[in-house]
C-alpha cells in the first residue's frame, strides 16, 4: 500500500483568538508542520494617505496618532520632524528633549505591550496583568501631559501642545522605578521560564542577510545581530546627547527578540533619566513671529553669497529674480514661518493674535512649507519610521507616504514560518509586534 | 559624503541619469524608468556605495503633470550610513517599470502596494496583486482623480 | 436587588417573574466576544485587565469563539474588507446575542470619512450600545457595559 500525503489549507485568521490585529494567513499545512503561508493585510486599510492629502498639514496630526496607536507619541514627532525639515524650522532645545523623553516613554509602553500579549499567548497571562499595569501607569503620565491617554495628537509643526507639567519630573521618576521593578518581575517570570524558552528559542528564525535583504529594521533586524539603530545612525533632536546601547541578539529567533525588547525598555528608561537631568528651561515651540523671505531680499542675500539657506529650496520665479508680487512668495520660501497657534487667551481678546490664528487653520492659508520633498526617518518602536512628504507649496501635502516598520516584516513572515510548527505561529506573530494601523494605513 | 554617490553615479550612467540633487541634503537621482534596475543593482553590489536595504518604494501622482506619475525608492547603506533617492518618472495610460523584486525582495510587497494604490504594473513582478484593498475593488485609490469618498461596498448598502 | 422577589425565604420559597430572573441572570453572565481590529483594540485591553478590571460587571471572560459568546464588541474601524467576516461572525453567534459598538469608528465612521472604512457598524448589523470616543476612556465603556446590562435585564427574554 502507497501512503498518499496532501496538504491541508488552513485558515488562520483575520478573526482568529490568537491574532491580536486582523490578519489572514493562508496555511499549506503538512500534518503541523507548515510548508507554505500567505499572508493576506489590508484588512484595516483606513486611507491615511488620501486623507493626508485632503487635511491641512495640522490636520494630519491625529491621523498620524492612529497609525501606530501603541506608541503615537513617536508618529507625532516623526511627521512634525518631516514638516519642519522641509520648512526649516529648528525646534527649541527643551522642545527636543521633551520630544526624546516623550517618545521613549512611548517605545516602553509599546514594548510592554508587545511582550504582554505574546507571553500572555503562551499562557503566561499574569504577565499580561503585570505589563499593563505598569504600561497604565505610563499612561496616566502621559495623560497629564497630552491630556489623551491614547491618541494624543500632542506633536505641533514647530514644538509641542504644551510643556510639561510643573511636577512632571518627580512623578517621572516615582512611575519610571515602579515600571523597572514589573521589568524585574517579569524577568524572573520569564526569562528563565523552561515553557517559554522552549517556545521561544530557535522558532522562527531569521538570518541577518535576508532580514537586511527585506528591509526589516528595529528590534527585529537587531536581533539578528545587526545593530541598526536610526537614533544612533543618523541621530535627530538631542539622541546624540544621549548615553544608551544598541542591545543586539545573535541567533534572530523570538527569545532574541524578547531579550532585545526587555533590554531595550531598560535603555529607554535611562534616556528617560537623562532627559529629565539635562533639560533646559525655555520655550517648546519656535518663535510665533515668522519671517518673510522676499524675493528681492533673497537676490540680495545670493548676490553675497549667503546661499547656503536658499539652496536647500526648490524655487520657482522668474529668472530675474524680481518678482517680489504676493503671489510668488510662497514659492520662494516658506511664506510664513509661523506654524504655532497663538495662546487661546491671545486668541479671544486680541485681533492680531486672531488673525494668526486664522491664517493657520483656514483652509486656503495655513502653514505652508516650500515646494519640495522630504524623507525623515526616525526610530519607532518597531524599526525605522519615516514619512515622505511631497508639498506643492500649498497648505495641504500633496503626497504624504508613511514607511511602515512592521510591512517588511510582515512581508518576511512567510518565509520564516515556513517549516515550523503550527503552534509556533503564535509566539513568532506576537514577537513581529504588526500593529494593523500602521501596516495598513 | 552627501554628493559623492551622486557624482559615482553620474559617472557610471551617463545616459540614465535625467538629474541629481541634494535639497535639503537628501541626495536625490532621476533616472529614466527602463534603466531603473541597471542602477538599482549597480548601486546594490558596487564595493564602495553597497546599497543593501531598500528602504521604502512608493509611488507620488502628480496628475495634470507630465509624466504624471513618479516611482520613488529610498535606499539605506549600512557600510557608508549614506541615504539615496531614486526617482523615475513614468508616464502613459497604463504606466509601467521594471520590478526591483529580483534585487530585494523587499520590493514584492511594495510593488504591490504601489500596483494597488497607483495602478502601476511592474515588468517581473512574480505575483503581482492588490494587497490593501480587496479583490473586488475597481480603480486605484491614491490617485488623484479617484474621489476620496467613493465606496465600493461588499456588504451592507451600496452607498 | 433589582429583581422583585416576592415571597418568603424563610421556607426556602419565592416567586418572580421568570423573565426577570432570567434577565438578571443573564445581565452578570456577559460571555464577550471582542472583534478587534484598531486602536480602540488597546483601550479594550486596558479595560480588561486588572486595573479597570470588567469582572465586577460578570464579563471577565472573553470567549474567541463566536459560537461560545452572546456580546460581541466591536472595537475598531471596521473597513469594507473587513466588513464581511463581521458580519459572518455576527451570523454564527447564537440567540440571544447584542452587539456594542466601541469607539466613534464603529458607531458612525469616525474621522475616517473615504472609500476604505464603513460608516457605522449598523449599516451592516444591528447594535445594542454605543460607545463612543476615539477611544472610549475606561470608564465610558464601563458606563456602556452597565447600560447593556440594564437592556438586558429589561428587555423580553427569549428563552
Ligand atoms: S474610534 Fe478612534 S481610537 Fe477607536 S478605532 Fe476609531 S480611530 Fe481608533
Amino acid at each position: 500500500m502507497t501512503e498518499t500525503t496532501r496538504t491541508m489549507l488552513l485558515n488562520a485568521g483575520p478573526a482568529h483568538p490568537a491574532m491580536h490585529g486582523v490578519i489572514r494567513i493562508e496555511l499549506g499545512l503538512d500534518g503541523e508542520v507548515i510548508r507554505q503561508a500567505d499572508v493576506e493585510i489590508g484588512y484595516l486599510h483606513r486611507g491615511f494617505e488620501k486623507h493626508c492629502e485632503a487635511s491641512s498639514y495640522t490636520q494630519c496630526f491625529p491621523y498620524t496618532d492612529r497609525l501606530n496607536y501603541v506608541s503615537p507619541l513617536i508618529n507625532n514627532f516623526a511627521f512634525a520632524a518631516g514638516v519642519e525639515k522641509l520648512m526649516g524650522l529648528e525646534v527649541p532645545e527643551r522642545c527636543q528633549y521633551i520630544r526624546v523623553l516623550m517618545s521613549e516613554i512611548s517605545r516602553i509602553c509599546d514594548h510592554l505591550t508587545c511582550i504582554g500579549a505574546s507571553a500572555m499567548e503562551l499562557g503566561a497571562f499574569s504577565v499580561f496583568l503585570y505589563m499593563i499595569k505598569a504600561r497604565e501607569w505610563l499612561w496616566e503620565l502621559v495623560e497629564e501631559v497630552t491630556g489623551a491617554r491614547l491618541t494624543v495628537s500632542y506633536g505641533r509643526i514647530g514644538g509641542v501642545k504644551a510643556d510639561l507639567t510643573a511636577d512632571f519630573a518627580e512623578r517621572c521618576r516615582e512611575v519610571t522605578s515602579k515600571v523597572s521593578e514589573v521589568l524585574g518581575e517579569v524577568d524572573e517570570l520569564l526569562t528563565r521560564n523552561r515553557i517559554f524558552y522552549d517556545r521561544m528559542r530557535g522558532v522562527g528564525v531569521i538570518s541577518a542577510e535576508s532580514a537586511v535583504a527585506y528591509g526589516i529594521t528595529g528590534p527585529f533586524l537587531r536581533s539578528t545581530g545587526v545593530d541598526y539603530d536610526v537614533r544612533k545612525a543618523s541621530p535627530y533632536f538631542v539622541y546624540d546627547r544621549m548615553d544608551f546601547d544598541v542591545p543586539v541578539g545573535g541567533q534572530g529567533d523570538n527569545m532574541d527578540r524578547y531579550l532585545v525588547r526587555m533590554e531595550e525598555m531598560r535603555q529607554s528608561l535611562r534616556i528617560v533619566e537623562q532627559c529629565l537631568e539635562q533639560m533646559p528651561e525655555g520655550p517648546t515651540n519656535v518663535d510665533p513671529d515668522g519671517k518673510l523671505i522676499a524675493p528681492d531680499l533673497m537676490a540680495d542675500l545670493g548676490k553675497f553669497g549667503k546661499t547656503r539657506g536658499l539652496l536647500s529650496n526648490e524655487v520657482l520665479i522668474e529668472p530675474t529674480l524680481q518678482g517680489s508680487e504676493k503671489r510668488f512668495h510662497d514659492r520662494v520660501y516658506a511664506a510664513d514661518k509661523a506654524s504655532r497657534l497663538p495662546a487661546k487667551e491671545q486668541v479671544y481678546s486680541n485681533i492680531e493674535a486672531l488673525m494668526n490664528h486664522f491664517k493657520i487653520v483656514m483652509m486656503g492659508h495655513g502653514i505652508r512649507p516650500p515646494r519640495g520633498e522630504v524623507y525623515f526617518p526616525m526610530e519607532g518602536a518597531n524599526g525605522e519610521l519615516a514619512f515622505y512628504i511631497v508639498s506643492d507649496g500649498s497648505d495641504r501635502p500633496w503626497r504624504v507616504r508613511c514607511h511602515p516598520p512592521c510591512f517588511p516584516i510582515m512581508a518576511a513572515l512567510s518565509s520564516i514560518l515556513e517549516g515550523d510548527q503550527m503552534a509556533d505561529i503564535i509566539p513568532t506573530f506576537g514577537s513581529v509586534n504588526m500593529i494593523a494601523g500602521e501596516l495598513d494605513r | 559624503m552627501p554628493g559623492s554617490t551622486l557624482t559615482r553615479l553620474q559617472e557610471s550612467f551617463p545616459e540614465a541619469i535625467l538629474g541629481t540633487h541634494s535639497r535639503l541634503g537628501e541626495d536625490t537621482a532621476i533616472l529614466k524608468p527602463e534603466a531603473l534596475r541597471r542602477v538599482a543593482r549597480f548601486l546594490k553590489e558596487d564595493p564602495r556605495l553597497r546599497f543593501d536595504f531598500l528602504m521604502d518604494l512608493t509611488a507620488v501622482d502628480h496628475w495634470k503633470r507630465k509624466p504624471r506619475f513618479e516611482l520613488v525608492c529610498h535606499l539605506y547603506s549600512r557600510s557608508n550610513n549614506a541615504r539615496l533617492r531614486l526617482k523615475a518618472p513614468l508616464g502613459g495610460a497604463s504606466p509601467e517599470a521594471p520590478s526591483l523584486t529580483s534585487l530585494w525582495p523587499a520590493a514584492d510587497w511594495y510593488e504591490r502596494e504601489v500596483f494597488d494604490m497607483f495602478g502601476i504594473r511592474f515588468r517581473g513582478h512574480p505575483d503581482l496583486r492588490r494587497i490593501l484593498m480587496y479583490r473586488e475593488f475597481q480603480g486605484h485609490p491614491l490617485r488623484k482623480d479617484y474621489p476620496i469618498d467613493k465606496r465600493q461596498p461588499l456588504v451592507g448598502p451600496k452607498d | 436587588m433589582e429583581v422583585d422577589f416576592k415571597g418568603t425565604p424563610e421556607l426556602g420559597f419565592f416567586a418572580s417573574r421568570l423573565d426577570d430572573v432570567v434577565g438578571w441572570a443573564r445581565q452578570y453572565s456577559i460571555f464577550q466576544y471582542p472583534f478587534v481590529t484598531a486602536c480602540c483594540g488597546m483601550e479594550y485591553m486596558a479595560t480588561a485587565c486588572a486595573h479597570y478590571d470588567v469582572d465586577r460587571f460578570g464579563a471577565g471572560l472573553p470567549r474567541f469563539s463566536p459560537r461560545q459568546a452572546d456580546v460581541l464588541f466591536v472595537v475598531g474601524t471596521i473597513s469594507q474588507k473587513i466588513a464581511p467576516v463581521l458580519v459572518n461572525v455576527y451570523q454564527q453567534m447564537c440567540a440571544p446575542k447584542w452587539v456594542v459598538a466601541f469607539g466613534v469608528c464603529t458607531c458612525t465612521g469616525g474621522f475616517y470619512d473615504n472609500y476604505a472604512t464603513v460608516r457605522g457598524i449598523d449599516h451592516v448589523i444591528p447594535v445594542d450600545v454605543y460607545i463612543p470616543g476615539c477611544p472610549p476612556r475606561p470608564e465610558t465603556v464601563l458606563q456602556g457595559l452597565m447600560m447593556l446590562q440594564e437592556k438586558i435585564r429589561k428587555e423580553k427574554q427569549e428563552l
